[in-house]
């Protein structure tokens, strides 16, 4: 089951720096290839998409397929501007939304 | 007499053989993805157009012993400015159960085109990598990943 995301991101900022962000979360990303004891297929079950916006502007996107690993971990990058929040998001197959906000300050 | 019934029946047992064998391969192929599979996911993507070489760095073991978690980070060479980024990324598996990996979009706000993520490999098998530019020009690379133990359970 999902829990809360860890995320991390540094608080301050250079204008023009390019920092890594780098998100964990728990999920068993059930592939819908494993079959439970009794030879059934286990359903299909994972986070399929992530998405990270910057001041409600998208930055960065990904499409995660059953190969993904359980607790999906993401790194990514972004060229730090200005000051604002970050709205990660992730998209669980049965339509739920997880979502973790973090605070930057750049100058 | 005899004799011709006994060639019947061990031809037949040789033709129940061949079936039975052959089976086993379509079962296998099914279970699998294979570089067909991949190159008409990626046909569906891009079309017939033409992939150059060099600009990704795909960074992927040589050998994973735990095939359930290999790390896999991608780099595409861009200055990632509003004229010139890397658009999307697709990531393949030749010999997973499905072929697809992960997408991912970059917008020049990246500043850096770079992903790193964690994947399930069932077997050893090529890793296919491409990247689209906001040009519309597209690069390929290819690596091979040796799995011990294969992750993707029963």
């Amino acid at each position: 089951m999902a829990s809360q995301p860890r995320v991390r991101i540094p608080a301050q900022a250079k204008p023009g720096e390019i920092i890594e962000i780098k998100t964990l979360i728990s999920h068993d990303m059930e592939s819908g290839q494993r079959k439970d004891a009794s030879g059934k297929t286990i359903p299909r079950k994972i986070i399929n998409t992530f998405t990270a916006k910057f001041n409600d502007k998208v930055i960065f996107e990904a499409t995660w397929h059953p190969a993904i690993s359980a607790n999906p971990y993401q790194s990514f990058f972004y060229k730090a501007t200005e000051s604002g929040e970050f709205t990660l998001v992730w998209k669980d197959d049965d339509g739920s939304e997880y979502v973790a906000k973090n605070k930057m300050t750049v100058g | 007499m005899h004799v011709v019934s006994s060639e019947y029946s061990r031809r037949d047992a040789l033709r129940l053989a061949g079936f039975a064998s052959l089976a086993v391969i379509v079962a296998a192929g099914r279970a699998d993805a294979t570089p067909d599979e991949v190159a008409s996911a990626i046909a569906k993507l891009y079309g017939e157009k033409k992939f150059g070489s060099g600009k990704i760095k795909l960074d992927v073991p040589e050998i994973a012993e735990n095939g359930l978690v290999v790390p896999i980070n991608v780099e595409v060479e861009s200055p990632m400015t509003d004229a010139d980024y890397v658009k999307a990324v697709h990531v393949f598996a030749e010999g997973n159960p499905l072929p697809n990996v992960v997408s991912y979009k970059f917008t020049p706000a990246c500043g850096k085109a770079f992903a790193a993520t964690r994947m399930r490999l069932a077997q050893t098998q090529d890793i296919i990598c491409i990247a689209e530019m906001s040009n519309g020009s597209l690069y390929m690379t290819k690596s091979q990943v040796k799995v011990t133990i294969g992750g993707c359970g029963g």
